[in-house]
């Protein structure tokens, strides 16, 4: 291959690019990537960026000679519009058009809105860099009630930095208990808990009905309350919507790759098309022998995809598969959960070590017996462990 | 110089975490020790609550790998080497020497 398009300049793209030159692909490498900055790591935005205690510095993904080392054209502040079939070049928003012969797709996701939301000031979600200076902006802008609507694990730790800034924050959570999705409806009650326990606001079974806004005198309007589905109304100047992301695939409509909730791969990351490779949030891939699709909105499956994606791009076809362990981390009221494997809405969960009233305890979750999944809180050593445990079983 | 523990109270696998001008994590490694700057050069994580493999300590919050004998990280995400110290042992207890010795290439 002569030419290879890396398309996203995040998590996955950098690590695809590093990844491509790491297995000795010599040729001309571009990475196109829609946002202006420098690749950063997006999870320290709800957390210290929020809080000003990172530095763009901190959390860029290269630095200068990184940059060097990559020998790569980066294309920042540039969108792939188009993907030519049968991927013989990208259509770029510059106008211009790049034949290539392989092409990485690591376009992540793009945060959901709510619906009429739109140039209502005040009103913010949290995906970028960008994002999140202009929220931070408006929280240090005197903000006095901060509405987050959306329980996950961005709209906790947006709660918890909130709340460390000292502005007052009530989570509007749509299901019964938050995090009950993915973490199981036990081990969500207790993240609940940690809302309640630093007097954060939290509602939960009520979605948002609407937004209330007024003019802002400068031509447009800005936000003072959100009503709920139950009649309630909670008043805030800012709003935060966390609400999840839906992947960027737009941009592949009439190329050939099969996309739907993601772009469709085998368990090789690989694409309808043999040198089309997909890696990050936007790759669905094939987990296990039943066939059965996953895809994964965590910072270690975008750190390791790649590597993959990557191998059978240049070898042509699939010689190597993704094993994902699903490890997540999130940080809230100083409190740090670890999670791997995978959750049995229906099974049984045991706490093995500490107590979640201490907030500080490590669960496994089962499934006709055996462990499958493994949560702790606060106690990153038989976390750890317990985790090893579980890859090695899924290994043999 | 720094009295880490009881060398009875660090077994071959385990770690202890040790207050100094910087938290230090001291090792065993199948009889072997060493110390390191307990931070992980990436982000925020105890080095001492990682997971030991050979020479290599495992970050337990993003993976990333260091080698115990130079300091020096073996993979992503961390970049920068954490400072390594000599470790003694006198009867029967674990010594840190600091400062470090810088993390060589
Ligand atoms: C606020 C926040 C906090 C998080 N915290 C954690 C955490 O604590 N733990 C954890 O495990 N995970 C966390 N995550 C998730 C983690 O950050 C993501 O899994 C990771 O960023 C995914 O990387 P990616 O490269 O696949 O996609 P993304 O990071 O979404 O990057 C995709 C890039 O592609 C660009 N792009 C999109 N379309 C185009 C196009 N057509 N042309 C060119 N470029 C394009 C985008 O602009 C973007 O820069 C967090 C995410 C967010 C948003
Ligand atoms: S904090 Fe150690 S690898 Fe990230």
């Amino acid at each position: 291959m002569r030419t290879i398009a890396v398309v996203g300049a995040s998590l996955a793209g950098v690590r695809a690019a590093q990844e491509l030159r790491a297995q000795g692909y010599a040729g001309r490498l571009v990475v196109v990537g829609a946002e202006a900055h420098q690749p950063y790591d997006r999870p320290p935005l709800s957390k210290d960026v929020l809080l000003g205690k990172a530095t763009r510095a901190e959390i860029a993904l290269l630095d200068d000679g990184e940059v060097a080392r990559l020998s790569a054209e980066m294309w920042l502040g540039v969108r792939a519009e188009r993907l030519v079939p049968p991927a013989g070049a990208l259509v770029l928003s510059t106008g211009s058009e790049l034949p290539v012969d392989g092409v990485v797709i690591a376009t992540g996701g793009v945060a959901r809105r709510l619906p009429g939301a739109r140039g209502i000031r005040g009103v913010h979600v949290l995906r970028t860099l960008d994002d999140a200076l202009a929220l931070r902006a408006d929280l240090l802008a005197g903000a006095t009630r901060v509405a987050v609507v959306g329980g996950g694990f961005v709209g906790a730790e947006v709660a918890s930095s909130c709340h460390a800034l000292g502005v007052p924050v009530t989570v509007i959570e749509a299901l019964p208990v938050p995090l009950s999705r993915v973490l199981g409806e036990r081990i969500g009650a207790v993240c609940a808990d940690l809302h309640t326990d630093h007097g954060v606001d939290l509602r939960c079974g009520v979605s948002v009905a609407g937004l209330v806004s007024v003019p802002d005198g400068a031509g447009g309007r800005r936000v003072t309350a959100v009503e709920l589905s139950d009649g309630g109304r909670v008043d805030a100047d800012v709003v935060v919507v966390g609400v999840g992301m839906r992947p960027a695939t737009e941009w592949l409509a009439g190329s050939g790759i099969a996309v739907d909730d993601g772009v469709l791969c085998d368990a090789g990351c690989v694409t309808r098309l043999p040198n089309v490779v997909a890696a990050g949030d936007v790759a669905r891939y094939q987990a296990d022998a039943t066939g059965r699709r996953v895809r994964h909105e965590h910072w270690s499956n975008a750190a390791a995809t790649p590597a993959t994606a990557v191998r059978n791009l240049l070898a042509g076809r699939t010689v190597a598969r993704h094993a994902a362990d699903g490890y997540v981390w999130s940080e809230q009221y100083g409190v740090r959960i670890q999670f791997a494997g995978q959750v049995d809405p229906t099974g049984e969960v045991r706490f093995v070590d500490g107590a979640p009233a201490d907030r500080r305890f490590v669960a496994t979750y089962h499934r006709d017996g055996a462990v499958v999944g493994v949560l702790a809180f606060d106690s990153p050593r038989l976390f750890t462990k317990l985790r090893r445990q579980l890859a090695a079983i899924h290994a043999r | 110089m720094i009295e880490a523990c009881r060398l009875v109270d660090l077994p071959p696998g385990e770690s202890v975490r040790v207050s100094a001008h910087v938290p230090i994590a001291v090792f065993n490694v199948d009889g072997a020790l060493y110390a390191i700057d307990d931070t992980c050069t990436h982000q925020d994580a105890s080095l001492a609550d990682g997971w030991l493999e050979g020479c290599f300590v495992e970050c337990p919050l993003h993976a990333a790998s260091f080698d115990l004998r130079t300091g020096m990280p073996t993979c992503l995400p961390a970049k920068r080497p954490v400072n390594v110290y000599p470790v003694h042992v006198y009867d029967g207890v674990v010594y840190v020497d600091t400062p470090p010795t810088e993390g060589v290439a």
